[in-house]
This record gives structure tokens, C-alpha cells and sequence, in this order.
């Protein structure tokens, strides 16, 4: 028996997937603000992207396609495993083309890319708070949300000036949607933040185990936090060549030698990469230009 | 700075606070029905009653009686820590004192605790972020201001906790890495950062061993001097209260029962709990 007749389409009974749209639609009329909603019980543990699954399923339908990005893969186990699951309870294609895919559900990268109209990204959250740093208690930074009171925001980055000289965050640098909601993008890198500035395609954000929903609907502003002299900066990739495809100011991972000790550079996104590296890479470059 | 001492920089009116579901023999006022500030039919225990009180502009008021008698709660109410049950408070630097602080928006609370208010918590835990450093702690008031230039907000911040004495190799620690006596001195210079008209001193000293005790005394003198601050003093130590404050009130189970110059109150008090108070200073 497969595993299509066993479920209803896309796992979740229909009550369910209509409360998480719900929830949604709440988001979308509120850029940044965090909806709640009865995060559901999954047949995988919250923190491996429960948030985000429970998005794609309530919004899935039979013409969608799907691609799912783990930190920039699309092989990882994580990523096969959410894709199996989707294209297992609804018989709908998966993909790896960023271009191709109606749906795309992420784990800590947004595809190199431009995304376009009509396309929905789903980001798995593993932290909506971006106040909780500073203030541990969810009642007290509900209150400091509607009161637009984002000084732990700014207090955090201070601190990291402070210690380090620079900002340092690593991933999840917070942003102000839309002049109102500050907002956490989700673990990508800074290179990442300007791609959710004004973007083309809905950005929706689940944090399952936080139970929490939010969203950055199309053409939204999104600026990310910074200081007057100390705007904010993007991981710097210059002088970065992807040793497999060639591409120059990609997001890179860093691949060190065992034996010389020496770096080399792969783009983090592995489809952009192999088509590039395919017979395609004049047209995935085309894509590529604004 | 030379200070108008017949202005006031603060007026409290009429300042109720009470724990508790209040029943009718004691929401009248209580008078005659209360056991000391604890009404015995329904439990409700009255920490202010009807309290009022002016600070005048560069002056140090200083607030004393045994605890319980409802001195902290003034300062937490001010520094809206608390809400008060009744009662209004005046500021002069807030809408020229014509308006209730406790009638405002939550926005206008934030901007006056952040810009018209200081205060040193007598326990350095309410008062810091004991992981962050020292400078983002004083950067903080800073911050929640409005103000976004790195540069001048540590400038401000090294500034000020060069002022208190904080050696520059350690003003980049946490507080939670320093002794309390420093971590009452960053305090102070958190409470200062926003040139505040107003600062609300809990029992900054107590729990600090003498020697220290000295040093954080000092530096307030020498801030009060130097800045011309208006000040809220409230200690239990009638020592801290003759160094530092010009007038003094007497608080007894939430009400004020003798106010005066501090040395007509420390040398010649004149109600019974007062002399009672002085008496057993050692």
C-alpha cells in the first residue's frame, strides 16, 4: 500500500491545514508579527524544521512543485526526508531548480537565485524571538513588540561592537519589517538579509516547536538593524571562487585541506552550483543578473 | 549650576498603594482600623497611604523608617516598576508639570524613565544586565533613548565610568565579574547616562562594606554637586541620610509622620516614632 492512500493529502486532516492558513493569512496582513498557532504533532521532532513542513503541507496543492534547501542542499538527509514526506502524501513533483519550484522550503539560506513572483519561500525558524537574548519572558517581549520598544535589539548588536569591534553575528541578524515589526530572518547569513528586502516572492517563516508563525509578504520593506557608524554589512565573498562552477560573489563554503591545509571555495547552494557547473551556466547566470 | 531651590522637580499627590482585595472597613482610608499597615478583617496590606511629597530642584530628599514602612515602593512606583493603586505624580521636566506621570501612554513612561529618570537599585541585579559589559549597560538608557552612534555612546559610556571610578582595562567586563561595590558604581553610572533632572537612590549603600560605603557616598556628593541633580534618597541608615540629604522625611507603615531639615530631624525629632528611630542609632 503506499504511503499516499494511508494519509489525507499532504498528511495533516483538512481542520488542520485550515487553521495553519489561518494563521498565515494573519501573518501576511501583519509583516514581522508573530502569529501563534497549535503547532501539530509531526512525524519528525520539532527543531528539524516542524515550522516549516507544517507551512508547506497547509499550502500545497496537486500543481505545486516543490524544492526543499537544507543550509544550501538539496541532497542532505533533512531535506530528502521533508521532501519525501510532501511529495509522499501528495504525489506532487519535487525539484531541485529554484526557478522551476512553486513552493520552496528552506533551512538557513534563501537560493542565490532571485525569486519570482508567485513563489512562496518557506524558512524553518528555530527562534522567532529576537528579543528573547535580552529578555528571557515571552510576556514581557510581547509587550515590548507592541509597544515598538526594540532597545535589547539594538543592545545586543552594541555588544558585539563592543566585544569584538564589529557586529558578529553569524546568522539571524535581525531586521525592522516593514518600519514596525523587528523580526528574526531565520538562521541565514547577513549575505541573505537583502534578499528579503522588497522581495518578489512571499516569504513565510514557521517556528514549530516555538509555535509561532510570520511572514514577509511581497515588495515589503525589510531593513536589516544597524548603528549610524556602523551600517550593516554583508560576509564579504570577494576574492572567493567556487573551485566546482567558478562562481564569484556566491555565498561560499570554506573546504580546508587536510593535507596542505590550504581553503578552497563551493558554492553553498548546491543547485545553483551543479547548473552552473552544467551545460546551462550562461543561462543560470543570465537569471542571476537584476 | 545654579539651582532654583524654591522650584519643585517633583510633586507626589495623594500616593496609594495596596496589596491585597481591600474590603469596606479599610478602603475608606482605615484610619483606626488598620494594625500598624495590614487591615486584620481582609488581609490587605497598605504600603503607601495618601502619600505626598515635593523634591525640590537640586535638592537631596531623604526618605527613612524601618523597613515595611513603604520607602521602596515610592521608588518603584516613580520608576514605574509598580503601578500605584491611587494617586498622581508631577515632574517639571515633563510637560511643565502639568501632567499626571501615571495618566501617560506606555511610549511616555518608557521616555521618561529612559531620559527624565535614574535610579540605583539597592540589589545591582534589578538595576544591570549582568552579562553584557559594563559600557553596554551604561550604553543601554542610551539606546532605549533614540540615540544609534556607536562612537558617541561608548565615548559617553567610558565617560561616565571613568567619572565612578571604574578602571578603562575593565570597563569593557560584565558586572557580574565585579565586586559590589563597583557593580553600585556602574549602576550609578547607568542612572546617569541620560543626564537625568532626577535620580532615585535605594539604599545604595547598604550591604557594602564601610570603605566602599564611603567611596559610593562620595561619589554621589560629587555628583549632586557637580551636576545639581535633584535626588530621592531612601536608606534605612541615618548615618547615609545626615552625610548626604539637605531634608529629610520620616515614613511610618506607609504614611509620612515628620518631615524637616535633616539635622532639626536627627537632633530634635519631635514625634515619638522618629525620637524612637534616632535613639537607636548606635
Amino acid at each position: 500500500m503506499s504511503v499516499k492512500s494511508l494519509y489525507n493529502f499532504a498528511f495533516f486532516d483538512e481542520g488542520s491545514k485550515r487553521e495553519v492558513r489561518r494563521a498565515i493569512l494573519k501573518a501576511v496582513a501583519i509583516p514581522g508579527y508573530q502569529v501563534p498557532f497549535a503547532s501539530r504533532e509531526m512525524p519528525i521532532a520539532r527543531g528539524w524544521g516542524t515550522g516549516g513542513l507544517q507551512l508547506t503541507l497547509s499550502l500545497v496543492g496537486r500543481d505545486d512543485v516543490l524544492k526543499v534547501i537544507d543550509q544550501g542542499a538539496d541532497e542532505s538527509v533533512n531535506a530528502v526526508s521533508i521532501k519525501r514526506l510532501v511529495t509522499g502524501t501528495t504525489g506532487i513533483r519535487a525539484t531541485d531548480d529554484a526557478r522551476e519550484a512553486t513552493i520552496i522550503q528552506s533551512r538557513h539560506r534563501i537560493p542565490e537565485l532571485p525569486l519570482a513572483r508567485g513563489q512562496i519561500l518557506v524558512l524553518q525558524v528555530p527562534m522567532p524571538e529576537p528579543l528573547r537574548f535580552v529578555e528571557p519572558s515571552e510576556y514581557a517581549t510581547k509587550r515590548l513588540h507592541a509597544e515598538k520598544e526594540y532597545s535589547g535589539a539594538y543592545l545586543a548588536l552594541f555588544e558585539e561592537i563592543m566585544k569584538y569591534g564589529r557586529v558578529a553575528t553569524g546568522a539571524d541578524h535581525p531586521v525592522a519589517v516593514n518600519d514596525r515589526y523587528v523580526m528574526a530572518p531565520s538562521p541565514i547569513p547577513r549575505f541573505d538579509n537583502p534578499k528579503m528586502d522588497r522581495s518578489r516572492a512571499l516569504i513565510l517563516l514557521g517556528a514549530g516547536r516555538e509555535k509561532k508563525i510570520y511572514a514577509v509578504p511581497p515588495f515589503t520593506k525589510v531593513a536589516s538593524l544597524d548603528f549610524e557608524d556602523h551600517p550593516f554589512e554583508v560576509e564579504s565573498v570577494e576574492g572567493r571562487k567556487c573551485r566546482k562552477c567558478g562562481a564569484e560573489g556566491a555565498f561560499m563554503d570554506e573546504i580546508v585541506d587536510d593535507a596542505s591545509g590550504a581553503a578552497e571555495y563551493q558554492c553553498n547552494d548546491t543547485s545553483f552550483c551543479s547548473a552552473r557547473a552544467g551545460a546551462r551556466a550562461g543561462a543560470v547566470d543570465a537569471a542571476r543578473a537584476p | 549650576m545654579t539651582a532654583d531651590f524654591d522650584a519643585k522637580a517633583l510633586s507626589l499627590v495623594g500616593l496609594t498603594k495596596w496589596f491585597g482585595s481591600r474590603c469596606p472597613s479599610c478602603s475608606s482610608g482605615g484610619d483606626g482600623v488598620l494594625e500598624k499597615n495590614y487591615c486584620p478583617e481582609c488581609g490587605t496590606v497598605y504600603a503607601l497611604r495618601d502619600l505626598s511629597l515635593t523634591l525640590y530642584e537640586g535638592e537631596v530628599l531623604g526618605v527613612v523608617g524601618e523597613s515595611g514602612s513603604g520607602k521602596s515602593t515610592i521608588l518603584n512606583c516613580l520608576y514605574y516598576d509598580m503601578e500605584p493603586s491611587s494617586g498622581a505624580a508631577y515632574l517639571s521636566s515633563f510637560e511643565g508639570g502639568a501632567v499626571d506621570i501615571f495618566s501617560v501612554s506606555a511610549q511616555a513612561r518608557r521616555a521618561i524613565r529612559n531620559s527624565l529618570l535614574g535610579k540605583v537599585y539597592q540589589n545591582p541585579l534589578q538595576g544591570l544586565k549582568m552579562r553584557f559589559s559594563s559600557i553596554s549597560n551604561v550604553a543601554e538608557k542610551l539606546i532605549a533613548a533614540g540615540q544609534r552612534n556607536v562612537g558617541a555612546m561608548e565615548a559617553r559610556a567610558v565617560g561616565l565610568l571613568g567619572h565612578v571610578n571604574i578602571p578603562s582595562v575593565r570597563m569593557r567586563e560584565a558586572p557580574e565579574f565585579f565586586s559590589g561595590g563597583m557593580q553600585q558604581r556602574v549602576q550609578i553610572a547607568k542612572a546617569l547616562s541620560n543626564n537625568p533632572p532626577i535620580l532615585l537612590l535605594d539604599e545604595v549603600t547598604t550591604g557594602l562594606d564601610l570603605s566602599v560605603q564611603a567611596k559610593v557616598l562620595d561619589l554621589v556628593k560629587r555628583i549632586q554637586r557637580e551636576l545639581g541633580i535633584s535626588m530621592l534618597l531612601v536608606s534605612h541608615d541615618l548615618g547615609v541620610v545626615r552625610m548626604l540629604a539637605d531634608r529629610t522625611v520620616v515614613m511610618l507603615n506607609g504614611e509620612v509622620v515628620e518631615e524637616g531639615l535633616t539635622d532639626q530631624i536627627l537632633e530634635d525629632p519631635q514625634e515619638p516614632y522618629t525620637q524612637e528611630l534616632v535613639h537607636s542609632m548606635l
